[in-house]
C-alpha cells in the first residue's frame, strides 16, 4: 500500500514538477509569475486534440506541431503583451498574466466548449507494468520517464548550450549580460517559448492522466506553485524534487489521512513552507537591501 | 484655497459645498435609481443587477483597501465571499439569528479568518503573497464542499426574509444593500483619512521606511487584512441573500480574479474608482453571458461561432472580454478608471492651454 501509493503519487508529482519548472524558468528570468502557465499548456493540449481528432495527424507529429504552438504562443505573449508594459508593478504584472489565462480559459471554453474529452495516448492507462512487486500503470511509469528526460535535457541545455548559459547570464544581472553582448530582449521571448514548451508537455501529460476541459489546469496549477515554492521558486532541481515530494506526500493524505481534502495539502504545504523556510529547499535566499 | 489648517479639516468628508450637494443630489439619485430603471429599462439594466453591482463594489473597495491602499496582493477573495454567505445563511436558517445580527457576525468571522491569513502574509511579499492567498481561496471552498454541515456540494438554500409581514424583493433587497452600502463607503472614505488609513499607505509605499517611522507592521497589516475581509463578508452575505441559493462550485478562482480586475480597472488606491470598476466589469459579465441578445453585434458572433466555434460555449466571450480588458488597462491606463477621470478633469481645468 505504502509503496503503491508513493509510485502513484510520483507519477502525478511528475507532472507537477514539469508545470512548476515551466513557471520557474520564466520566474528566475523576468521576475514575472505567470499564472497563466496553466493554461497555456491547456491551449496546447487541445491544439493536439484537434490536431489528432478532427485532421487525423499521427501521434509523434501532432506533438511536434504542438511544440511549435506552443513556441509561436509563448514567444508572441511576450512580445504582444509583456514587453509593452512600461515599468510595470509586480501586480501589474500578475494581472497581465491573469487577463491572458482569463482570455486563453475564455478561447478554448468558446472553441471546444465545456465537455470533457479525453487525449488520445499511445500509452494504456489501463494496462500494467510489474515492477519490484509494485504494480504500476503503463502511463504512470511513461510520464515519469518523459518527465525525467525532460529534466535532464533542460539541465544539459542551462548548463552547456550558448544560448542556455546567456540565460543563466541575464538572471543574473540583465544590465551586465547587456554590456557583454547578449540580446536580452530575444532571451526572454526565448525563455518564455521554451517555457511554454515544457507547460505544453505538462499539459498533454497531465490531460492523459485525467480529462481534457477548459478548466482541467486550476488544480494542477496551485500544485505547481506549491512545487515551485517547495523547491524555492529560483533553483530549477529544487523545483523537480519539491514536485515529486508535493506528489507524494498529498497522495499520501489522501491514502491515510482523508481523501476529500486531500486538495487543501497544497495550501498547507505553501503556508507551512513559506512560513518556515521561505527561501525553499533547495535555493540560497537574498534579503533586500535598503 | 486649499490650506488646512486643522486636523479635523483634513479628515473632514466633504471638503466643501459642491461636494456635499454633489454628495446629496448623489444620494437621491440611488433612492430613486429603481423607478428609473423600471419605467426606462436603461440600457437593459434590471433591479438584480443594481444590487449585485453594489455588492461587487462592496467587495471591490474592501479589496482596495488591502491591495491599493496597503500594498498586499489577494487572489483569495473569492473565500471570504464565500464565508460571508454561507455564515449568514447558516446564521439565519439553523439558528434563526435576524439579519441585522446575522449580518455583522459573518463579517467580522470573515474578518478572523482575514486576520488568520493575515499571519502568514506578514512573511511573504509580492508573488508570494499572491500564491498563498490564491491557495487560500481555493482550499476554503474545498473545505466547505467537503462538509455536510455546510450542504456540500449540494448548497444551501437562503432563506426567505420578512419585511414588516411582507416576502422581501428585489426592490426591498436594494434599499437594504444600499444603506450598508452607503454607510460602508463613507467607513471606507474615513478610515483612509485617519492614521490607520496613512499607516496603510505607508506601508505599501515602503514597509521598511514606516517600521522605521514607527507604524507597528504586524498590527496594521493584520487589520488591513482583516478590514478587507470584513467588507468583502458583508458583501458575502448579501450576495447570498438576493442571489437566493448558494453552492460552493460557485466562489471559484475566477471570482477572486474577477474582484482583483474591478479594483484594478477602477484604479488602485481609489474606493470611487472601485465604485466604477466593479459597477463597469459587473454590468459587462451580465450582458456578455447573454451576447447573442446584443443587437447588430449579437447575431454576427452567433453566425461566426456556428461556423468555427461552438454554440455551447458562446458565454465565454465574458471571460475574453474580462482578461482583455484587464491587460488594456495595465498597459494604457495604469491608474484605471480613476486615473482617466483625473486627466479628463485636469484637462477642462486648464481648457484653453
Amino acid at each position: 500500500m505504502l509503496g503503491q501509493l508513493i509510485v502513484s503519487g510520483l507519477a502525478v508529482g511528475a507532472c507537477y514538477s514539469l508545470l512548476a519548472l515551466a513557471m520557474v524558468i520564466i520566474y528566475k528570468t523576468s521576475d514575472v509569475l505567470n499564472f497563466a502557465q496553466g493554461e497555456m499548456a491547456m491551449i496546447s493540449t487541445y491544439v493536439a486534440f484537434t490536431l489528432m481528432e478532427s485532421h487525423h495527424v499521427p501521434f509523434q507529429w501532432a506533438v511536434i506541431l504542438t511544440f511549435l504552438f506552443a513556441i509561436l504562443l509563448g514567444a508572441s505573449f511576450e512580445f504582444v503583451f509583456l514587453r509593452q508594459a512600461k515599468e510595470p508593478t509586480v501586480l501589474g504584472l500578475i494581472i497581465i498574466t491573469l487577463g491572458f489565462e482569463m482570455i486563453l480559459m475564455g478561447f478554448a471554453g468558446w472553441k471546444w466548449g465545456p465537455d470533457q474529452r479525453s487525449l488520445d495516448f499511445p500509452v494504456s492507462n489501463i494496462e500494467t507494468y510489474n515492477l519490484f512487486g509494485l504494480v504500476m500503470s503503463k502511463i504512470n511509469f511513461w510520464t515519469i520517464v518523459i518527465s525525467l528526460v525532460l529534466m535532464f535535457i533542460l539541465f544539459l541545455f542551462f548548463r552547456y548550450t550558448k544560448v542556455g548559459v546567456a540565460m543563466r547570464a541575464t538572471q543574473q544581472n540583465q544590465l551586465a549580460a547587456r554590456v557583454m553582448g547578449i540580446r536580452t530582449k530575444w532571451i526572454l521571448s526565448f525563455t518564455w517559448a521554451i517555457s511554454s514548451m515544457v507547460g505544453a508537455v505538462a499539459g498533454m501529460l497531465i490531460a492523459a492522466l485525467g480529462v481534457l476541459d477548459p478548466t482541467m489546469m486550476m488544480d494542477p496549477l496551485l500544485k505547481s506553485f506549491a512545487s515551485a515554492v517547495l523547491g524555492g521558486m529560483t533553483s530549477l532541481p529544487g523545483t523537480a524534487v519539491g514536485g515529486a515530494m508535493l506528489g507524494i506526500i498529498e497522495n499520501l493524505f489522501g491514502g491515510y489521512v482523508s481523501l476529500a481534502f486531500k486538495s487543501v495539502v497544497a495550501f498547507a504545504v505553501i503556508v507551512l513552507m513559506l512560513c518556515i523556510k521561505p527561501s525553499g529547499l533547495l535555493a540560497k535566499h537574498y534579503v533586500k537591501k535598503v | 484655497m486649499d490650506i488646512k489648517r486643522s486636523y479635523y479639516e483634513d479628515i473632514e468628508l466633504f471638503k466643501s459645498n459642491t461636494i456635499l450637494v454633489w454628495s446629496i443630489l448623489f444620494l437621491v439619485f440611488l433612492g430613486i435609481l429603481p423607478w428609473l430603471v423600471k419605467a426606462y429599462h436603461l440600457l437593459g439594466m434590471s433591479i438584480y443587477i443594481l444590487n449585485l453591482i453594489t455588492i461587487n463594489a462592496l467587495v471591490a473597495i474592501g479589496l482596495n483597501i488591502l491591495v491599493g491602499y496597503t500594498g498586499q496582493i489577494s487572489m483569495g477573495h473569492a473565500g471570504f465571499f464565500a464565508i460571508g454567505a454561507f455564515t449568514t445563511v447558516i446564521f439565519i436558517v439553523n439558528w434563526s439569528f435576524p439579519l441585522y445580527i446575522a449580518l455583522p457576525i459573518a463579517g467580522f468571522i470573515s474578518s478572523a479568518f482575514g486576520f488568520i491569513l493575515g499571519l502568514p502574509a506578514l512573511r511573504l511579499k509580492g508573488p508570494y503573497l499572491a500564491i498563498a492567498t490564491l491557495g487560500f481561496g481555493m482550499s476554503i471552498t474545498t473545505i466547505i464542499k467537503h462538509m455536510e454541515f455546510f450542504g456540500g456540494r449540494m448548497g444551501l438554500q437562503a432563506p426567505k426574509l420578512y419585511l414588516f409581514g411582507t416576502p422581501m424583493k428585489d426592490i426591498h433587497y436594494y434599499y437594504v444593500i444600499m444603506i450598508i452600502a452607503v454607510l460602508m463607503v463613507i467607513g471606507a472614505l474615513k478610515l483612509i483619512k485617519t492614521r490607520v488609513g496613512r499607516a496603510f499607505i505607508a506601508i505599501r509605499d515602503s514597509d521598511i521606511a514606516a517600521e522605521a517611522m514607527g507604524v507597528n507592521l504586524t498590527y496594521y497589516k493584520t487589520l488591513s487584512f482583516a478590514v478587507s475581509a470584513f467588507y468583502t463578508g458583508i458583501a458575502g452575505g448579501l450576495y447570498a441573500l438576493i442571489l437566493g441559493f448558494i453552492n460552493p462550485e460557485g466562489f471559484t478562482m475566477i471570482m477572486s480574479i474577477a474582484f482583483l480586475a474591478m479594483v484594478v480597472v477602477g484604479g488602485l488606491g481609489s474606493i470611487m474608482g472601485s465604485i466604477a470598476g466593479a459597477a463597469l466589469l459587473t454590468y459587462l459579465d451580465i450582458k456578455l453571458q447573454v451576447v447573442q441578445d446584443i443587437p447588430a453585434i449579437g447575431p454576427a458572433l452567433v453566425a461566426f461561432s456556428q461556423k468555427y466555434m461552438s454554440m455551447a460555449g458562446i458565454s465565454n466571450i465574458a471571460v475574453i472580454v474580462y482578461g482583455l480588458i484587464m491587460i488594456l488597462i495595465v498597459l494604457f491606463e495604469p491608474l484605471g478608471i480613476f486615473g482617466f477621470w483625473i486627466r479628463t478633469k485636469r484637462y477642462w481645468k486648464t481648457w484653453p492651454f
